[in-house]
């Protein structure tokens, strides 16, 4: 599955694309574009809700979407070494 | 301490004015990205891997009390409460929001700081001895000339964009504690045999991906000619430095290829040539910069000795003061690499404290070293118990300093997107296996350091041991390499051979430090029994 990410322009923070005009914080609440990603991201980044956005290819797990990439998983747990400013210390880092 | 004039004050003033308007430009959407990005990268502000980074310049990394409380009032305010110490002297705050960054600068302003030239293709932030001023082996201080070079290369038009980013070191001791012949131009205060004050020029240091050591091209140069000295170096670069491929375009590269000969006689053509133009900053100017750097009014009755019965505050003394060049002083300087902790991470509490402490014992002056820690320059030794005590208290004692536990390492994964591994777990547990004091000082000075990719932030290129994380098919990995030094004997560490996981590569380092107690000669480091008995040893025990 394709999701789809970026920084909020305002904040900085991480945030993954939810379905419609939608973002949160969370990769749990992430959605599949499918082929769709180029042209929601377009259409997002030119309505300032995402900034600097890509697509991460992911895949369907135990735990929801989870992308396959370790610097992927880190963005979507925050540091790793600081699990008091982490958005989710439950996302595997390594070994999925 | 330098002191901005009008000039300073309305140049960054106006900065931040722009930047505001920039940024509100940007929020409503009147700029897009790829149009603020090169805005806001001059203004030192990053997108990282989790949010905005800001990167604050401390030139040479020299700074009073009030900025230090001002670095932890963002701490604070703007950011999470801590903020990182780099190994170009300067801080990152990592969890920045765009829309709080003109403030931030405002405030920045407010005494004498900002972020400009942190980042992009131009003169970086000049760095220096972290012991300017105080060491007892200084023959003057660089910090005058490093001013000199700081106003020069501020908003220089000429070298705004140049091939490549460039990083200039000044120091003026034998010891080089900056790692200056790993600067794209490295340059060493000299006397020559007449007794007058010169610098030696050594272009086209660097670590990155292809690291090399700078060649000294010149062994002299007149005091007062080192500006036109600097810019002709910069100008042969600035002409004939490769634009067309970013891998390749650092000066090092240019001086490489062409040979340092060649690039030499080059530049000793355009000296020549500028020497005619008379464009040398006036002398006076030298003159009213030095002002600045007078010595404090030390205590000329201070004395030399030092009750040492309490053990722990001895090994402190020990490991962690300096020689001060003033009787009854000593350079004291603070770890920040406590066992587990994260290498020059500093919370806002510390960060205040170090500046409240700076201000009672050290003349209001800090220092942060290119190896993450911070010193406090001129402590009187009398004071010394009671500093430490202090500092004991709020985790800012370990007394590891040079030792292995003493690493230098870069973000990494955990911060930074352009890693392919992280850097600060692999610190952690090496500080944890290694966490016994009398263990460490067993080993003797040990420099580690970590690098998280190929860019070398974390020097590991100039580290006895060197680590760099590298990502082998999704999975990280490290390399080992051995033998590296950022100091005067200077040299570049080899691979040891395959890499390992995260806990093989804490297994490996404990290796080839068993390796060095064990083929050691008395009186030798780490890195000076790896240069006798070479690779071979260390191979073995890592591999067989
Ligand atoms: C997190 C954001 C950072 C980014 C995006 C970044 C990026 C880079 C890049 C691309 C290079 C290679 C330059 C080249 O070879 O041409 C580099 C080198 C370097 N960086 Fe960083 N870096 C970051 C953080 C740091 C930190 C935290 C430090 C200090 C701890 C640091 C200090 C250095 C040093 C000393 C070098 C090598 C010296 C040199 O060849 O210039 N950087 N950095
Ligand atoms: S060495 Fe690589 S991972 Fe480490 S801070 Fe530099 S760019 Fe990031």
């Amino acid at each position: 599955m394709n999701l789809l990410t970026g920084n909020d322009l305002k904040t900085g923070d991480v945030i993954w694309w939810a379905g419609g005009q939608n973002w949160s914080l969370h990769v749990a609440d992430a959605q599949d574009a499918g082929d769709e990603g180029e042209a929601i991201l377009a259409r997002e980044e030119k309505a300032r809700r995402v900034n600097a956005s890509y697509i991460v290819a992911a895949e369907m797990t135990d735990k929801g979407p989870m992308p396959l990439h370790i610097k992927e998983r880190v963005r979507a747990s925050g540091p790793t070494v600081r699990s008091d400013l982490a958005i989710n210390t439950d996302i595997p880092i390594v070994g999925v | 301490m330098y002191e901005y004039d009008q000039y300073d004050q309305a140049m960054v003033d106006a900065r931040v004015e722009e930047f505001r308007d920039q940024t509100r430009r940007r929020l409503a959407g009147e700029l897009t990205e790829d149009q603020f990005k090169p805005l806001r990268l001059m203004n030192g502000l990053y997108l990282q891997l989790h949010a905005y980074m800001l990167r604050v310049a401390i030139p040479y990394g020299t700074l009073n009390s009030e900025q230090m409380k001002m670095l932890g009032h963002i701490a604070r305010k703007y950011d999470r409460g801590y903020g990182h110490f780099t190994t170009r002297q300067n801080i990152q705050y990592n969890w920045i929001k765009l829309e709080d960054a003109p403030d931030i600068l405002a405030d920045l302003a407010t005494v004498e700081m900002h972020a400009i030239q942190t980042s992009g293709n131009c003169i970086r932030n000049i760095s220096s001895d972290q012991f300017a001023g105080a060491a007892a082996d200084e023959l003057t201080d660089p910090r005058p000339w490093a001013e000199l070079l700081r106003q020069w290369s501020s908003f220089h038009p000429e070298f705004s964009y140049l091939p490549r980013k460039f990083k200039i070191a000044v120091i003026a001791s034998d010891e080089d504690r900056a790692a200056m012949r790993l600067h794209d131009i490295g340059i060493q205060l000299v006397r020559n045999d007449a007794g007058e004050l010169g610098a030696k020029f050594f272009v086209g240091g660097g670590m990155g991906r292809t690291p090399m050591i700078g060649p000294e091209i010149r062994d002299f140069v007149p005091a007062d000619e080192l500006i036109h000295y600097a810019e002709a170096c910069l100008r042969v670069y600035n002409r004939y430095g490769r634009r067309d491929n970013k891998y390749k375009a650092r000066i090092k590269i240019l001086v490489h290829e062409l040979g340092a000969e060649e690039y030499t006689r080059q530049v000793e053509e355009e000296f020549a040539h500028m020497k005619t133009l008379g464009l040398n900053p006036p002398v006076a100017e030298l003159a009213r910069i030095t002002e600045f750097f007078q010595d404090p009014a030390y205590d000329s009755r201070a004395r030399d000795e030092l009750d040492l019965t309490d053990p722990d505050f001895r090994i402190w003394v020990e490991q962690n003061t300096h020689p001060h060049k003033q009787t009854g002083y000593a350079i004291a300087n603070i770890s920040l690499k406590p066992t587990g902790g994260i290498p020059g991470d500093a919370s806002a509490d510390q960060i205040d404290l170090m500046a409240d402490l700076a201000k009672e014992y050290s003349f209001d002056e800090l220092r942060v070293t290119h190896a993450q820690n911070i010193v406090l320059p001129h402590v009187k030794k009398s004071d010394l118990y009671a500093l430490w005590q202090k500092l004991d208290e709020a985790g800012l004692a370990p007394p590891n300093l040079d030792l292995i536990s003493d690493m230098i390492a870069c973000p990494g994964l955990d911060y930074c997107s352009l890693a392919n591994a992280r850097s600060i777990p692999v610190a952690q547990k090496i500080g944890e296996r290694f966490a016994d004091i009398g263990r460490q000082k067993e080993l003797g000075e040990l420099k580690l350091k970590i690098s998280g990719c190929i860019n070398a932030c974390g020097h590991h290129h100039a580290g006895h041991i060197g680590i760099l994380g590298v990502d082998r098919k999704g999975v990280e990995n490290y390399q080992l390499s051995l033998g590296g030094s950022g100091a005067e004997d200077v040299s570049l560490a080899k691979i040891t051979g395959p890499g390992f996981d995260e806990d093989g590569i804490v297994d490996a380092v404990e290796k080839v430090t068993d390796v060095y107690l064990r083929d050691r000669t008395n009186g030798e480091r780490f890195v000076d029994t790896y240069r006798r008995i070479g690779m071979a040893p260390f191979k073995e025990a890592l591999y067989d």
